[in-house]
């Protein structure tokens, strides 16, 4: 359809817990979201169809926006009228998503190169196999059998260089004759790009035994990567393989004017648009059920990790047995026996779909989220890094400071915005608590602005962006994100209740307010949606805003829902206290100053 | 409103079972459709490719790789005992010569110029599905498996560990009351208990002792089941387990009283053969764990499609969130505006009435259909 005829738009993203729906229709020359509607994904027996949930989403959005969309069981295409829509879009993570085994030869190069072509593809990656990695040939073997991947990507070896290891990983992959995880009687997609001299012996090897696609190197030399044609290569095996075999998508895949994108692809396409369009750094997070992923642009260069056993239904049990007991008690001002954790939280893994009723189980649900995020967070920073074993030339000063190639690219303190998504974040009763939760589990230094996605919407606004960027970019800007506001945090430590931070605002109508914090406090400023300030902020001796330590520094901060939030609890680190008592104190006053919960 | 689907589990008297019993690879179907099985009738059969081995025959040789297929004694394809001569090098003057031994027996697979590895392959892996339950052939899915129908109860539970297992049914305990080890008795050996409120890892001890085949139950503490796995589950991805007995749990975690409903239906099929399987995947292509009583009276089964269950007004559910977690309820109202509940979430409730006549408001994601 020709994109200047588009006036309405429908766009579905089914998730592992639920399938969410929007309506953007375009008002005079803007494109605005009409209304959304939500139901359970329907994987589970005895539907295992996940069309019912799309078509139960779309029901509701049908019945908010008091228009007809749906003619039986099918969408009514292009609009006439009132009824019917122009285009409909669908994105994917049910079922587990798109789950992909990766394979190089050594493992902190070629294959973790793999692992982020295919990460940035919107995979979930199972295992990554490389020649060092000192599994024998037969565990490796075994493990392949074991895992069933959807898809495997095989890299290794530069350009010309030896082809010994990388055939040898295709003589593994071969011998596991791996079967794919969906349709029986059909052969695994493996993708080779790797060292173009070992083109022909992989095709020998697995030509007759897998789906074998070749593609560009994705390291032709050492000190470049080139992940975009094997990125582009999975997503199209995605659709021909994976989706193609899975319950209930032949429908979607015939109704969708767009092929069908893997859910978090969508959405690193449409937070890479957005740093690249402010010409900002960010840190985008979407919390899931199962999963939960990061994304990053520093340096104009965009990162995504998923971490897959990190979510909050799903995997809860998870988050709980990796961060432990204590870490998760850590945030929530009450006491509560382990036993009664335990069992609460094996109880949403296993009805994912429950939702906390009371305060206390909200606030629980909301210290296990701070760990989940800040676990797969540092898995992120782990993985965002300079290409490793790169030979660099360094000055004398830059050898003196000891760093090494491939380290994280992650700088928290030249982050400039944080968005949060994904339901605990997106529908957190107070919006203060979505930018709460994000201050303790990423814990941004300097200026940072907080915001999350209103609705969940990134997923639809991603694939939306590769048919109509001009829509994609109003409803973002005037639907999508809200702003909580801007997190001020200096970097230091110091002692309770002694001065740490203070400064003054020039308000948007030219008032003057003065401020100052003490250590181990936070306080709110109010500055609103839209309204910016002038501050000059005085960090104490020891602490750090960005300009060194005890040193001024003047910026502009963006309002929003919660206002400019002084954070003094320090950083490097953050300083709970360890008792019980001196804990809960702390976490009510922290609460009271946030007004993060309702009295009483 | 919109349809309200409502997932739920499962509780039925009167069902009729289809069951897919499908191999992990291409294989035979032993059955032919419409044909009467037992649950421990082989349906199908396939062979899974043997265990790799690996031999860097270039290394134990001393010779390039590209030399390999020279030293060779064996082609691909060939058939080796284990410890057979394979490979040998020409030595020095036809003396000293090294040699590769097959490791184990299998077949020969790959003989690697560029690596200089000789890979073997282990003889074939049977592999057999059983009917698991008693029924008819209703489908031959060719080279896959078969799809078994039968006719009785049909118990979901919520979760589950262990593998499928079959056994006569017997009830154990009250809905209210905890198992303890001591109810468990040695004639309870080959045997599926039912019952009860609560396992505890001393309980299930107890059950592998005695050689109890399964346990259905209302609940088990994490900590509990964490002790008797010997590790916590991370992601509910079960069935796999090897602990000697399979576990299926009604209601959930923590002590809780089975619901009335599934009960009864136990009780009514006590001291009947039952069929019983732990798996559970709650991530991709979820999987519910279940009990099966097949009560063939007829073998002309009609078949009844099962639809998805929507909620309506006097349906029976069961609230499964914390503070009424595990109480029965009945459907009064279904508000379509959205409501304010005390954490401040708006969101779409139910109006129930609780069995003691309490009158609630709950999140509709807060409660489960009881499927009659």
């Amino acid at each position: 359809m020709d994109k200047a005829q588009i006036r309405s738009i429908l766009a579905t993203d089914c998730g592992s817990t639920t399938t969410k729906a929007i309506l953007i229709e375009k008002v005079g020359e803007t494109f605005r979201l009409k209304v959304r509607g939500e139901a359970p994904t329907t994987v589970e027996a005895p539907v295992e169809n996940v069309t019912n949930g799309v078509l139960n989403a779309v029901a509701e959005v049908e019945e908010l926006a008091g228009r007809k969309i749906l003619d039986g069981e099918s969408i009514l295409k292009p609009q006439k009228g009132d009824r019917g829509v122009d285009i409909y879009l669908f994105t994917s993570s049910a079922g587990g998503g798109l789950q992909m085994m990766v394979a190089g030869v050594v493992k902190q190069m070629t294959a973790e190169s793999a692992q982020r072509a295919a990460l940035g593809a919107g995979a979930i990656v199972m295992d990554v196999m490389a020649s060092n990695d000192r599994r024998l040939p037969y565990e490796k073997i075994e493990r392949i059998r074991e895992l069933r991947p959807d898809m495997i990507l095989l890299s290794g070896g530069v350009d010309g260089g030896t082809t010994k290891h990388v055939v040898e990983l295709a003589e593994i992959i071969a011998s596991a004759s791996p079967r794919p995880r969906l349709g029986i009687g059909y052969q695994l997609p493996v993708i080779y790009a790797g060292n173009k001299e070992a083109q022909g012996e992989v095709a020998n090897i697995l030509g007759d035994k897998t789906a074998l696609t070749i593609t560009d190197n994705l390291r032709p030399v050492l000190e470049r990567e080139n992940l975009q044609p094997a990125r582009l290569k999975i997503q199209d095996l995605f659709l021909e393989h994976v989706m193609a075999h899975a319950p209930g998508y032949k429908n979607l895949m015939e109704w969708t004017d767009v092929d069908i994108m893997p859910t978090p692809a969508a959405v690193g396409y449409i937070m890479e648009r957005i740093a690249r369009e402010k010409g900002i750094q960010v840190v985008g997070v979407d919390i899931g059920g199962a999963t939960t992923d990061v994304f990053s642009v520093f340096q104009g260069l965009f990162n995504r990790t998923v971490s897959a056993n990190y979510g909050m239904s799903y995997s809860i049990s998870n988050v709980f047995a990796d961060a432990g007991l204590e870490k998760i008690m850590r945030w929530v001002p009450f006491t509560l026996p382990e036993k009664d954790l335990r069992n609460r939280i094996k109880n949403k893994m296993i009805r994912p779909t429950t939702i906390p009723q009371t305060m206390e189980e909200l606030i629980v649900e909301q210290a296990i989220a701070r760990e989940a995020l800040r676990l797969s967070f540092e898995q992120h920073k782990a993985l965002a890094s300079g290409l490793k074993g790169v030979q660099t030339e360094r000055t004398i000063s830059e050898a003196f400071e000891q760093s090494a190639s491939g380290e994280t690219l992650v700088n928290l303190m030249s982050l400039n915005m944080l968005i949060g998504s994904g339901g605990v974040l997106s529908h957190a009763p107070r919006r203060i608590q979505a930018a709460w939760m994000m201050m303790d589990a990423f814990l941004p230094e300097g200026i940072t602005q907080l915001t999350v996605d209103s609705i969940f919407m990134m997923p639809q606004l991603g694939v939306l962006a590769q048919v109509h960027p001009e829509a994609a970019t109003q409803v973002f800007e005037k639907d999508c994100l809200i702003h909580l506001g801007t997190c001020v945090a200096p970097v230091g430590c110091g002692k309770d209740g002694k001065p740490c931070l203070s400064g003054k605002l020039t308000m948007p109508k030219g008032e003057e307010l003065e401020f100052s914090i003490n250590f181990g406090e936070i306080k709110v400023l109010p500055l609103g949606v839209g309204q910016e300030a002038e501050a000059e902020l005085y960090p104490q001796k020891g602490f750090d805003l960005g300009a060194g330590k005890g040193n001024p520094l003047r910026s502009s901060l963006t309002g929003g829902v919660a206002g400019v939030i002084l954070d003094a609890r320090g950083r490097r680190p953050l300083v709970i206290p360890e008792s019980p008592e001196k804990r809960i104190a702390k976490l009510q006053e922290w609460a009271l100053a946030l007004d993060a919960y309702p009295k009483g | 409103m919109a349809t309200a689907y409502t997932p739920g589990l499962k509780v039925s008297q009167a069902s009729v079972i289809l069951k897919e019993r499908r191999l992990p690879l291409q294989g035979e179907v032993l059955v032919r459709k419409g044909e009467k099985v037992k649950y421990d009738d082989i349906v199908a059969r396939t062979f899974l490719p043997g265990e790799v081995h690996t031999v860097n025959g270039a290394g134990i040789l001393g010779i390039d790789p590209q030399e390999l297929p020279q030293a060779m004694l064996k082609k691909v394809g060939d058939r080796v005992e284990k410890d057979e001569l394979i490979a040998q090098n020409k030595g020095m003057f036809g003396l000293f010569k090294s040699n590769v031994l097959a490791p184990v027996a299998g077949t020969l697979e790959i003989v690697s110029q560029v690596t200089g590895q000789i890979i073997l392959r282990e003889s074939p892996v049977q592999v057999e599905i059983r009917a698991y339950l008693d029924g008819i052939v209703e489908e031959i899915l060719p080279g896959e498996g078969v799809v078994i129908k039968s006719f009785g109860t049909f118990i979901q539970g919520i979760f589950g560990i262990g593998g499928e297992v079959n056994g006569k049914l017997t009830i154990i305990a009250e809905p209210q009351q905890e198992i303890t080890p001591e109810m468990l008795k040695p004639e309870h050996q080959g045997q599926i208990l039912a019952g009860g409120s609560l396992v505890t890892k001393a309980v299930l001890e107890q059950a592998v002792q005695i050689g109890v085949r399964g346990i259905v139950t209302g609940g088990i503490g994490d900590k509990d089941l964490r002790d008797f796995l010997g590790y916590d589950l991370g992601v509910a991805i079960t069935g796999s387990e090897d602990k000697g007995v399979t576990l299926v749990l009604t209601e959930g975690f923590g002590g809780m009283k089975m619901a009335k409903k599934t009960f009864e239906l136990l009780k009514s099929a006590h001291g009947k053969p039952a069929s019983l399987n732990g798996a559970t995947q709650i991530r991709a292509g979820v999987m519910r764990p279940e009990i099966i009583i097949p009560e063939i009276l007829d073998w002309k089964i009609e078949s009844i499609s099962l639809k998805p269950s929507i909620l309506e007004i006097g349906n029976l559910v069961r609230i499964i969130r914390e503070p009424y977690f595990g109480m029965l309820a009945k459907v009064n109202k279904l508000p379509s505006d959205l409501c304010t509940l005390p954490t401040e979430a708006k969101v779409r409730v139910v109006e129930v009435e609780t069995e003691a006549g309490v009158k609630l408001t709950l999140p509709r994601a807060n409660v489960e259909l009881i499927e009659l």
